[in-house]
């Protein structure tokens, strides 16, 4: 194998490595890598797509909700529960603890720990570091 | 020879064919993980995202008792609980409450840890309730308690068929032990117990 290659895979296995050390995967992204093989090359690639496609309408959806006063949080308690189902299928295990942190804060209907969670600063400074995204 | 049909009717063995799954959840991401894991263990799967869907394919509509069911045979439904509209548990108790459809083994799905909720959905005849996120391990118990339910089923077919048919032929020609329909040659041998 050529040495750029050698050291891009290289690259790649100390990233992949860092982020199950870190927490943001956990057992589940493995589970999805076994799932792939020759017939499905790409199968965790289209999987983690889906994700961010998810994402995406996800945190638009949320944003609206928490425009709304007061705060709808049967609707948010939803909507987590949703995101929470999907990041766990991944195996995002970051996203999916925030998710529930998130929740808890809904069942004590707490519109400021809501807010902190998602915070005014994400909407200017794009994905949210809390999210892990 | 004459005797041999009259005895041994060939069954069509779900277990010398791809066992077929009905999976329904409303999350595209679970659809197309439940697909591949099905798929990967050698399942034939259909994946639909609704209760109502399941019914609609299964057959179920008000107007409709559909012909083709036959060939659709679904041997196992896995369903997510949590959805909107109609939810698993009720998509459950749809099922287990029609007497086409209430034979068919129906698994449920769920990211919730609630032991009320486990015990109702075994006391209103799920087979199995599998946490979320569903694992190849899982999976691969699942078919293996199928098979052998659906084994054990034949069996009783049969045994029931040799033991009608012994009662109406004169003893010289009663069948003994034919265990085994002779398997049509298209078809993979089936892996799991014999007959």
């Amino acid at each position: 194998m050529e040495r750029n290659q050698m050291q891009m895979h290289r690259q790649i296995a100390t990233i992949r490595k860092s982020l199950f050390d870190q927490g943001y995967l956990d057992e589940q992204f493995v589970q999805l890598e076994e799932l792939q093989d020759n017939s499905n090359p790409n199968f965790v690639e289209e999987v983690v797509t889906l994700f961010y496609r998810d994402s995406a309408r996800f945190l638009y959806n949320l944003d609206q909700a928490l425009e709304k006063r007061p705060l709808d949080f049967s609707r948010l308690d939803s909507l987590m529960h949703q995101f929470k189902g999907s990041s766990s299928s991944i195996g995002a295990k970051k996203v999916k603890i925030e998710c529930t942190h998130f929740r808890d804060y809904c069942n004590a209907r707490n519109t400021e720990g809501c807010q902190d969670k998602l915070g005014p600063s994400r909407r200017h400074a794009g994905p949210d570091k809390s999210f892990g995204f | 020879m004459e005797t041999i049909n009259l005895c041994c009717d060939h069954i069509t063995s779900p277990i010398s064919k791809e066992l077929h799954v009905l999976a329904v959840d409303d999350s595209n991401i679970d659809r197309k993980v439940i697909e591949r894991l099905l798929k990967v263990s050698s399942f034939k799967v259909t994946v639909v995202d609704s209760g109502s869907r399941a019914l609609q394919y299964l057959g179920l509509e008000e107007d409709n008792n559909s012909s083709q069911f036959d060939d659709l045979k679904v041997n196992l439904i896995m369903t997510d609980y949590s959805m909107p509209g109609m939810t698993g548990f009720e998509l459950l108790k749809k099922i287990k409450n029609s007497s086409t459809l209430k034979e068919i083994p129906v698994v449920i799905m769920s990211s919730e840890n609630i032991l009320t909720r486990i015990d109702s959905c075994l006391e209103e005849g799920a087979e199995d309730y599998l946490l979320k996120p569903v694992k190849l391990s899982d999976v691969r118990r699942l078919k293996d308690s199928i098979l052998k339910s659906e084994g054990a089923e034949i069996r009783r077919i049969q045994s029931h068929k040799r033991k009608r048919n012994n009662d109406r032929l004169p003893s010289s020609v009663a069948c003994h032990d034919l265990s085994v329909p002779p398997p049509s040659p298209q078809q993979p041998t089936p892996k799991l117990a014999r007959l």
